[in-house]
């Protein structure tokens, strides 16, 4: 159990070096000078050559990457081009709104799609099984903003049931926020439902095909019993993987949702950064994004080795 | 000699014969036809759009500005008052146009990868996939978002590659998936002993046989290129500014719903609901009836 979890450790890490380092040469080895792109084509070349000398521009891009890296591993993300504020200061709290509507579309998505999923294994083949699954993924291919709008449009505009916008203000209660948030949670839910929904079901459907079913059945269980018991447990388990395989799309969507709602997230921090050229935001954005998925794929390899008892106990490998 | 090539034209029959029958299965699904029935409809619109406009798409018209939907203009007029129909008409042939490049590069260079590092297996196999699965960690939309800031403009070209790159570990790993159960079967040992190349073995003896996953996998990465295609566009990002995109058309339009003024929105963000559904929908059939 431990050798797994250092094992998968070590993989994680090696992920975001990997992601670090590719960051690092896309912005900067890519054609285009980061300091005339700031400023322009037609600015001054003493001007451009200044910002080069103060970016450290200049400098041979191994000696670059190394300054880069060790600021990086330091905490010390760099300054905003655009705010002239640490990036730090001005990207955590905007995670933090982002992570709020994140956290509720979670809590909202994973027992929708798991209860979903189980539902159609159970009723496989029946029109309710169709439903769902032909129309969680028909679902999960449209895009969140288009979603988004819909949502605005239907719910919020024509029926009135929720707020159309989706933060408050900065001084409101808990239940206030999330309130506003719902709308906006559920274009991601849309896009997510689908996918662990299938991966559900196909767990449902393989315990049910399975020797161990058939044996509870035989032996005279009740089939509620065979579900709760014997099912449910088996299930469950390839959800947790497919829900953490989840979250890159849940950041991709974040930026889209944002931009519908004008919500002041991280999302709306990214696009900004893309339109300014900022790139110590933008790089900081990337490498958080990409720590963030690789922590989510990390614990759910660690739940899913602790939920496994074959993991647990080091049967396989 | 002549028992093993009637063995062999027998396999080939056989093998058609559960071709066939897939296709037949294919065209009785009702998911399948629905599906086709939204991409022939798009299709359609994409070759034939000059055909099929009413109005100069781009062609302001102040006097029929947020004009609601009428014999005159179908799906009425935006905030500047273009025909809203016309430009969804417009957008069709952009957004097509990129998906099916993106998904056919991501799926060239998926695929011989794909057949690479299924069949050579090591060290080659572990470092490559290793990367790979480094880089398709990120979202989409954040890589695309990064090098379209790091590369000057905002060309379609641009966007297409991105997508495409982000595509191929992807299909890689599935192509990957299916050539190393293949690279274990008899006849591939046989084209060894008969001392075929390798590219031999790769693209005529093993592709073959592992063209239903490619196909199913193409089919799905072309949905989901259309999902990025459109959510930048949204963006504001990878698409020429003012060109009749239908995410820019929904980016335009959209401050219009909170006052009721829903069809210049509407009708673009249907328009990329029903193509994306549609793919979906073949895409699912396709598989159901492979059983991949």
């Amino acid at each position: 159990m431990l050798k797994y979890v250092a094992k998968r450790l070590g993989l994680a890490l090696l992920t975001v070096f990997v992601v670090t380092t590719a960051i690092f040469f896309m912005t900067n080895i890519l054609p285009g000078d980061p300091a005339t792109r700031i400023l322009g084509n037609l600015a001054e070349p003493e001007n451009v050559a200044k910002l080069r000398k103060d970016l450290g521009l200049d400098r041979p891009l191994l000696a670059q990457y190394w300054t880069w890296l060790s600021n990086t591993l330091q905490g010390d993300l760099g300054n905003s081009i655009q705010h002239r504020v640490p990036v730090v200061d001005y990207i955590l709290p905007a995670i933090g709104l982002s992570l709020r509507l994140a956290a509720i579309a979670f809590l909202l998505t994973v027992p929708l799609s798991i209860i979903g999923g189980i539902t159609a294994g159970v009723m496989r083949g029946k029109p309710v099984d169709r439903v769902i699954t032909v129309g969680g993924l028909s679902a999960a291919v449209v895009p969140e903003f288009v979603w988004a709008v819909l949502l605005v449009l239907i719910v919020g505009v024509r029926l009135k049931w929720l707020p159309t916008s989706a933060y408050p203000g900065p001084d409101e209660g808990l239940l206030t926020y999330v309130y506003h948030l719902i709308l906006p949670s559920i274009a991601l839910v849309l896009v997510l439902f689908g996918y662990i929904s299938r991966i559900a079901r196909a767990g449902v459907i393989e315990a049910f095909d399975s020797d161990y079913v058939r044996t509870a059945t035989l032996k005279g269980l009740p089939r509620r019993k065979v579900v709760n018991k014997h099912v449910l447990r088996n299930a469950l388990l390839p959800s947790i993987a497919v829900i953490a395989s989840q979250v890159p799309y849940l950041i991709g969507g974040l930026v889209a949702v944002e931009r519908v709602f004008n919500y002041p997230g991280f999302g709306t921090i990214l696009i900004k950064a893309v339109q300014y050229r900022d790139y110590p935001v933008l790089q900081s954005s990337v490498l958080i994004v990409a720590v963030v998925i690789v922590l989510a794929q990390l614990i759910a390899d660690i739940l899913f080795a602790v939920l496994n008892p074959r993991i647990r106990q080091g049967i396989e490998r | 000699m002549t028992q093993a090539s009637a063995l062999r034209a027998a396999a080939v029959l056989e093998r058609k014969r559960i071709r066939k029958e897939r296709f037949a299965q294919l065209r009785r699904n009702p998911a399948f036809i629905l599906g086709a029935l939204l991409l022939g409809m798009w299709l359609i619109a994409a070759l034939f759009g000059n055909f099929l406009t009413r109005f100069e798409p781009g062609g302001v018209d102040v006097l029929n500005v947020n004009k609601r939907p009428s014999d005159e203009f179908w799906f009425g007029t935006d905030n500047i008052g273009r025909d809203v129909y016309s430009r969804v008409v417009a957008g069709t042939r952009p957004i097509i146009f990129m998906a099916f490049s993106a998904t056919a590069i991501g799926t060239l260079f998926g695929t011989t990868l794909g057949l690479l590092t299924g069949y050579m297996k090591g060290r080659f196999d572990v470092i490559v996939m290793r990367i790979l699965d480094a880089i398709s960690a990120l979202p989409v939309i954040v890589i695309a978002l990064l090098a379209l800031a790091a590369l000057e403009g905002q060309s379609e070209v641009i966007t297409v590659l991105i997508i495409g790159f982000v595509f191929t570990p992807i299909i890689a790993r599935t192509v990957r998936a299916a050539v190393l159960y293949e690279a274990e079967l008899d006849y591939v040992a046989a084209a060894k002993l008969r001392t075929e190349k390798m590219p031999h073995i790769l693209f005529v003896e093993i592709l073959p046989n592992v063209l239903p996953p490619i196909i199913v996998e193409f089919t799905i990465r072309l949905g989901y290129a259309v999902f990025a295609i459109a959510t930048l566009s949204f963006l504001g990002v990878g698409v020429e500014l003012g060109s009749p995109n239908w995410g820019s058309q929904v980016a335009e339009n959209y401050s219009g719903i909170f006052g009721n003024l829903w069809w210049a929105t509407v009708f673009p963000a249907g328009a990329i609901a029903t193509l994306a559904i549609g793919i979906n929908l073949i895409a699912d059939s396709i598989m159901e009836a492979f059983e991949i």
